[in-house]
C-alpha cells in the first residue's frame, strides 16, 4: 500500500513536469510558428554568427592598411570598397557587428536587472514608490538618447562608459514597464493566498510575481537591443563610443560622412547592416507581443 | 482645465529637480583634472588655478551644487571658456533652429503616419494593409543619422538637387532655409512616422470595431464622415501619447541629424562642445532641451483633456 502511495505521488510529480514541458515546447512552436518572430530570429541568429565568427569569413584584417587601394569602389576583390586608408570596408562591419553585439548584451542584461529591480521596489515598497518614481520621470525628462551622449561625453569613450551611459537611459522606461506589470500582479487573489499560506516576501517576489509579470520586460528588452544597437552606432557616430581605430558599424559611419563625396560605400553599407539588426529584433519584439501579450497592440511603450 | 494646468505646471517641480540635479553631477563625472583639459598643454599652474577657481572645482561638492543652484534660479547657466560668453545666451541664440527642425519632423511625421495608419485600419487585411505596416515597420528600424547620409549622398552628390549641409536663415532667404531643412526634417520624420502609423492603426482598428461605427455605416453616413469625425477622434489618445513620446525622440534626433547636415542648431552646439571639452556648454544644452521636452509633455497632456471631454473639470 505504501508503495502504491509512493509511485502515485510520483506520477503526480511526472505528470506536473510533463505538463510544464509541454507548456514550455508550445510556446516555443507558437513562436516558430510565428512568421515575423521567425524571420527577427532568423537575422538575430546570422547577427550573431557574424560577430562570433568575424576571425574566420572577413576576407582581411579590420585595420589593415593598403594604400594602394585607398577609397576603392565596391569590387570583386573588396565587395564593399575601401576608405580613405585603404581598409577593406566588409572586414571592418564584421568586426563593427561584435561591438554592437557586445553593447547590446551588456545594456539589456544590465538594464534588465536594474529595470526589475528599481521596478519592483517602487511596487513593493510602499514608502519608495514616489521617490523612485520621481527619479526616473527625471531621467526620463531628457529627450532620447541625449543623455547618453552627454554621460558618454563625460565619462569619456570607451565601450564600458557607452553600456554605462546607455543603461542609465534606458532604464527608467524599463523599471516603469516592471512597475505596472507588477502593481496588476500584486492584485490577483493567488498573491493574497500564497500570504494566507505563509509564502515568505522573497518567495512571493521571485516565484509568484515576477515569474507571472515578466513578458512585457521581456518583450521591452527585444526592444531596448534594438535601440541600444542604433544608440552605440550613434555614440560612436559623435566620437563619444569606443575609439577607434578598432571599428564599430557608428565610428565606419563617421568614416563615411567625411568621404561623402567621393565613396558612398563607407557609409551606406554599415548603415544597412544596423537596420537590418534592428529590424530583425522589432519583428522578433512584435512577435514576442502577439504571443506573450495578445491584448497589447504594437508600438507603445518603446524606450 | 486651469486647476489641472496648474496641476501639471506643480508636478513639473520634482522632474525639473531631478534634470537640474543629474546635469549638475555630469561635471562631476568627468574621470581626472577638468582644468588640464580646459587650459591645455601650455597652461601654467597660476592658470589652472583660475580655470579652477572659476570653475569652482576647488570647492566641496555640496559647495558647488549651492552654487549651481543660486545661479540657476537667477537664470545664469554658467560660461562658455571656448565661446567666451554665456552659456545660456549661447544656447537659446540656437534653439529656434533645433526647434524648428524637430516641430517640422513632428508635423511630417504626425500627417503620413497618421494617413498611413488610417489607410491600413480601413482596409484591414489588405495588401495595402500589408504594405502600409511594412513601410512603417522598415521605416521605424533604420537608424535616421545614417538615413540622413544616404539622402545627402542621393540628391545632394548625386543628383544635386539639394544642398549636402549647411544653413540659410529664414529671414535671409526664405527658398534657401526650405531648401536647407527639406532634407533633414524629412530624414527625421521618416523613421518617426513609423511608430505614429502602427499606434494609428490599432487604435482605429479597436474604435472601428465598435457598434456606434456600425450604425453610423448602416444609417448611410458618408465613409469619410465615418472615418474621421466618429473613428478618429476616438482614437486620437493612444496617437497622442505616442505623439508625445516622439517629439521627445525628435528632439534629440534633430540634436544628432544637426550634426549629419552641418545646420546651427543646440545639437551642433553640444557635440561642439565635447569635443572641445566645453563642459557649461554640454551642461546648458542638456538641461535647456530636456526643459523644453518638459514644456512639450505638458502641451501632450492638456492635448489629452481637449480630445477627452470626460476629464474636463468645466470649471
Amino acid at each position: 500500500m505504501t508503495t502504491e502511495a509512493a509511485s502515485d505521488t510520483l506520477s503526480i510529480g511526472r505528470e506536473i513536469r510533463l505538463a510544464r514541458r509541454r507548456r514550455r515546447l508550445t510556446f516555443v512552436r507558437r513562436l516558430l510558428a510565428h512568421p515575423s518572430f521567425l524571420v527577427g530570429f532568423v537575422i538575430l541568429v546570422l547577427f550573431t554568427l557574424t560577430a562570433l565568427l568575424a576571425d574566420v569569413i572577413a576576407p582581411y584584417a579590420p585595420t589593415e592598411l593598403n594604400y594602394r587601394f585607398i577609397l576603392a569602389p565596391p569590387s570583386k576583390e573588396f565587395w564593399f570598397g575601401t576608405d580613405a586608408y585603404g581598409r577593406d570596408v566588409l572586414s571592418r562591419i564584421i568586426y563593427g557587428t561584435r561591438v554592437s553585439l557586445r553593447i547590446g548584451i551588456y545594456v539589456v542584461v544590465m538594464t534588465g536587472i536594474l529595470g526589475t529591480l528599481l521596478g519592483t521596489l517602487a511596487s513593493y515598497v510602499k514608502w519608495l514608490d514616489g521617490l523612485i518614481m520621481r527619479s526616473l520621470d527625471g531621467l526620463m525628462a531628457f529627450p532620447g538618447v541625449l543623455l547618453a551622449i552627454a554621460l558618454a561625453a563625460a565619462l569619456g569613450p570607451s565601450e564600458t562608459n557607452a553600456i554605462i551611459a546607455l543603461t542609465v537611459t534606458f532604464t527608467p522606461r524599463t523599471a516603469r514597464i516592471v512597475r505596472a506589470s507588477v502593481i496588476v500582479v500584486q492584485g490577483m487573489q493567488f498573491i493574497e493566498a500564497a500570504y494566507a499560506a505563509g509564502a515568505g516576501h522573497a518567495r512571493i517576489i521571485f516565484r509568484y510575481i515576477l515569474a507571472n509579470a515578466l513578458s512585457p520586460l521581456i518583450v521591452q528588452l527585444t526592444f531596448v537591443f534594438a535601440v541600444s544597437i542604433v544608440a552605440e552606432a550613434i555614440l560612436s557616430f559623435l566620437g563619444v563610443g569606443p575609439p577607434p581605430p578598432a571599428p564599430s558599424l557608428g565610428n565606419i559611419i563617421a568614416d563615411g560622412r567625411s568621404n561623402i563625396q567621393e565613396a558612398w560605400w563607407i557609409a551606406v553599407f554599415p548603415g544597412l547592416v544596423i537596420a537590418v539588426a534592428v529590424l530583425g529584433l522589432n519583428l522578433m519584439g512584435d512577435g514576442l507581443r502577439d504571443i506573450l501579450d495578445p491584448r497589447h497592440s504594437s508600438a507603445r511603450d518603446r524606450p | 482645465m486651469i486647476r489641472f494646468l496648474i496641476y501639471r505646471l506643480l508636478s513639473a517641480i520634482p522632474v525639473l529637480f531631478v534634470v537640474t540635479l543629474v546635469t549638475f553631477l555630469i561635471m562631476w563625472l568627468v574621470p581626472g583634472d577638468i582644468s588640464a583639459e580646459i587650459g591645455g598643454i601650455d597652461a601654467t599652474a597660476a592658470d589652472l588655478q583660475a580655470i579652477r577657481e572659476r570653475l569652482g572645482l576647488d570647492q566641496p561638492l555640496w559647495e558647488r551644487a549651492l552654487r549651481w543652484y543660486g545661479d540657476l534660479f537667477r537664470g545664469d547657466l554658467g560660461h562658455s571658456y571656448t565661446l567666451n560668453r554665456s552659456v545660456i545666451d549661447a544656447v537659446l541664440e540656437r534653439l529656434p533652429v533645433t526647434l524648428s527642425l524637430a516641430g517640422l519632423a513632428l508635423l511630417l511625421a504626425t500627417i503620413i503616419g497618421m494617413l498611413l495608419g488610417i489607410l491600413a485600419s480601413v482596409r484591414h487585411n489588405t495588401w495595402m494593409d500589408q504594405g502600409a505596416m511594412v513601410t512603417a515597420l522598415v521605416g521605424l528600424s533604420i537608424p535616421d543619422f545614417w538615413f540622413g547620409i544616404v539622402m545627402i549622398i542621393l540628391f545632394g552628390v548625386w543628383l544635386g538637387w539639394l544642398p549636402t549641409g549647411g544653413f540659410v536663415p529664414l529671414a535671409e532667404d526664405p527658398v534657401g532655409w526650405a531648401r536647407s531643412m527639406v532634407l533633414p526634417a524629412f530624414t527625421l520624420a521618416i523613421t518617426q512616422m513609423g511608430v505614429i502609423a502602427r499606434m494609428t492603426r490599432s487604435a482605429m482598428l479597436d474604435v472601428l470595431g465598435q457598434d456606434y461605427i456600425r450604425t453610423a455605416r448602416a444609417k448611410g453616413m458618408r465613409a469619410r464622415t465615418v472615418i474621421f469625425r466618429h473613428a478618429l477622434r476616438n482614437a486620437m489618445i493612444p496617437i497622442i501619447t505616442v505623439v508625445g513620446v516622439i517629439s521627445g525622440v525628435l528632439l534629440s534626433g534633430a540634436v544628432v541629424i544637426e550634426t549629419v547636415f552641418s545646420l546651427p542648431g543646440v545639437g551642433r552646439l553640444i557635440i561642439g562642445a565635447i569635443q572641445r571639452r566645453d563642459f557649461p556648454i554640454i551642461q546648458g544644452g542638456l538641461l535647456i532641451t530636456a526643459c523644453v521636452f518638459v514644456f512639450v509633455n505638458i502641451l501632450v497632456d492638456m492635448a489629452y483633456v481637449w480630445f477627452d471631454p470626460r476629464g474636463r473639470d468645466d470649471d
